[in-house]
């Protein structure tokens, strides 16, 4: 990844926020520069969500600011600013009864007004958004009757039809099993990719997170602990100091990517030596 | 990508605003025919009465080709009370439409939140203290209801509004926050009546039944002014609340000033409420039944605004011809919509507890 001069699609400048004056994230300075795929790492409660919200807009900075394109993002327009930045935030749900067309058709809001109402041009890009997410066959749908992975990629469908630059996804991949997780990840990257999208998001998959993204980013304790490619974030050491956790780090043998194991504990420890005792009786007997 | 491609709407039929106009020919069709449903209970409500005017008659007067005594009695008499009630139905039927798609549950509806027990407070409070003083013309009477009718819905909008919020708006929350103040509202209606002059105390009573029997066309012409300004403001923001549905971070994400909505929301439900109780009594269950039956008929995600305000105009002007046309006396027509809608109520709420349960 070569870092261009230019100014980041996103900067947070000083940034704290938190909810009812006590602070999550104190005087914390980041950029996130375009093109590429940021996830946000740390312990439950260490800010992640959070840290995303404030670059969302969705909740405001108790001090400092977030700028969106080298521009402080509360003072422009909403809508202008949905036009190039889109969130979905985590488990979102849908009114029973919205297909996921209806769904879809709702990314197009920051692209109509009065002046300029809906076209054949936004049911194309609805239409793209569905081809994409491969949901075309199931357009029509309730949403509601979808199965987990299907309705995710309904919601990231309404992303994508937002024709927005930058992605912030808040733990897409929440309630899916490890396959859907998968196909969840694949698509965000494919958006990476294919149409140069800048993505941020939380996940809580330490593993997936490091083969998924560009860069990591581990909060906690009110900042940044660490801040990096997943290779140099994902150490014991850090693993230690930020999630509290006794865990390896190996290279995963599909991609090479960080992959933890976590140390056992005495009980894991006991279990481990009656499964070698079994297999060596077993290996005795035979 | 397997199969026919998907189809958006948008390349045939209405493209007049943004999505939440886009072509839909269920809902459409369903508005046209409760259209014709209401002219043709119009053109029955005006028939109907201590006389039979043939429709023929009626339809001339009502365009203005017929003089006579016939006339006189279609355009003073009955045609307010007509007019009154489809307003009435129209304004109730938007104004449900408009709180149970904000509070995402078919429970938030004026007559629950408390707005309609604000108004009612207010209008009360106009009858029964104002009529307490010497002189007071009918002419400031029904100038004074409208106005107290909307200050009392503001207010108990704005105490609902301010103990529900707790950064967000939760709207099992909001419903039981207007559930308590409905009954404290309530209470101070009661105390009302209970101070006022026996006169004035019964016309206060009959009033919070909800009837259309002493209309006349000063009570249709607020009413008419109100419904003029705010349904097609109402209307104008039918895709915001579409997107405003989704919750209020994907509404910002996608671009929606969500604060702004909603508090024009809020003041669309309590004016259009508000204008409703004050002409015709907080007449019951309109607001709550009619956008469900919409949002059944349509089989959209939220009550269609438009087919809610018919299907509250025609449900309006049915039970009043019910009520003048098969009981021997005059039965308020607030009786008839509460008989109707209260059993609706219940199966609603057992259908919703099973829902969560399972």
């Amino acid at each position: 990844m070569t870092t261009p001069p230019s100014t980041p699609v996103l900067e947070a400048r000083g940034l704290s926020v938190g909810y009812d004056r006590h602070p999550v994230l104190t005087d914390l300075d980041l950029r996130v520069e375009r093109g590429t795929v940021t996830t946000f790492l740390g312990a439950n409660g260490c800010g992640k969500s959070t840290l995303l919200k404030a670059f969302g807009r969705v909740l405001k900075p108790q001090s400092g600011e977030v700028l969106l394109d080298g521009a402080p993002i509360r003072k422009e327009p909403n809508r202008q600013v949905a036009r190039k930045l889109a969130i979905l935030p985590q488990s979102p749900v849908a009114p029973a009864g919205t297909s996921v067309l209806d769904l879809v058709m709702r990314g197009r809001n920051p692209h109509q007004s009065w002046a300029k109402p809906w076209t054949a041009d936004d049911a194309d890009v609805a239409e793209q958004a569905i081809a994409a997410t491969g949901l075309t066959d199931v357009a029509h749908r309730d949403v509601a009757s979808l199965s987990g992975g299907q309705r995710q990629r309904a919601w990231i469908a309404l992303v994508v039809a937002q024709q927005a630059d930058t992605l912030l996804l808040d733990e897409p991949t929440t309630y899916l099993d490890l396959a859907h997780q998968l196909e969840v990840l694949r698509l965000v990257r494919r958006l990476n990719r294919e149409q140069g999208s800048t993505v941020v998001m939380v996940l809580h998959d330490l593993s997936l997170a490091a083969r998924f993204s560009d860069r990591l980013v581990v909060l906690h304790d009110g900042g940044v602990a660490a801040d990096g490619a997943p290779h140099e974030v994902l150490t014991p050491a850090l693993l230690e100091r930020a999630f509290g956790l006794h865990a390896r780090v190996f290279p995963d043998p599909v991609t090479g990517a960080p992959m933890i194991v976590p140390e056992a504990d005495e009980h894991d420890a006991s279990l481990h030596r009656e499964r070698e005792t079994v297999l060596a009786s077993a290996a005795d007997l035979g | 990508m397997t199969g026919a491609a998907v189809r958006a709407p948008g390349r045939a039929g209405v493209r007049i605003g943004p999505i939440g106009l886009a072509w839909r020919p269920r809902v459409f069709w369903y508005t046209v025919a409760s259209l014709g449903a209401v002219l043709v209970l119009v053109v029955l409500g005006v028939a109907i009465g201590s006389t039979w005017i043939a429709p023929g008659i009626v339809v001339r007067s009502l365009v203005g080709l017929e003089t006579g005594p016939d006339a006189f009695i279609i355009t003073t008499l009955r045609l307010p009370r007509v007019l009154t009630g489809a307003l009435v139905g129209l304004t109730l039927g938007i104004a449900g439409a408009l709180t149970q798609t904000f509070t995402r549950n078919p429970l938030g509806t004026p007559d629950i939140i408390g707005v309609t027990s604000g108004a009612s407070v207010g209008a009360v409070a106009a009858i029964v203290l104002g009529g307490g003083t010497y002189s007071v013309s009918s002419l400031v009477l029904s100038g004074g209801i409208p106005v107290a009718a909307t200050i009392g819905a503001l207010i108990a909008a704005a105490v609902v509004y301010g103990l529900g919020w707790r950064g967000g708006v939760q709207s099992y929350r909001l419903i039981l926050v207007g559930i308590g103040v409905s009954a404290t509202l309530d209470a101070v209606t009661s105390y009302l009546l209970v101070r006022a002059k026996i006169t004035l105390a019964t016309a206060a009573s009959q009033w919070l039944v909800g009837s259309l029997s002493s209309t006349s066309w000063s009570s249709v012409w607020p009413l008419l002014i109100v419904a003029a300004v705010a349904v097609p403001i109402a209307l104008a923001t039918s895709a915001a609340l579409g997107i405003g549905q989704l919750g209020d971070e994907v509404a910002t994400g996608v671009g929606l000033a969500v604060q702004r909505h909603r508090l024009l929301v809020i003041a669309l439900a309590v004016v259009l409420t508000a204008a409703a109780v004050a002409a015709a009594g907080p007449v019951g269950f309109v607001a709550f039944v009619v956008p469900q039956v919409g949002l059944r008929l349509a089989g959209t995600n939220r009550p269609p605004l438009l087919l809610a305000g018919l299907l509250g105009a025609a449900l309006v002007l049915a039970a009043d011809l019910l009520s003048r046309a098969a009981f021997p006396w005059q039965v308020p027509v607030g009786i008839i919509t509460t008989v109707i809608g209260a059993p609706y109520l219940i199966w609603l709420l057992i259908r919703h507890r099973k829902e969560m349960s399972r």
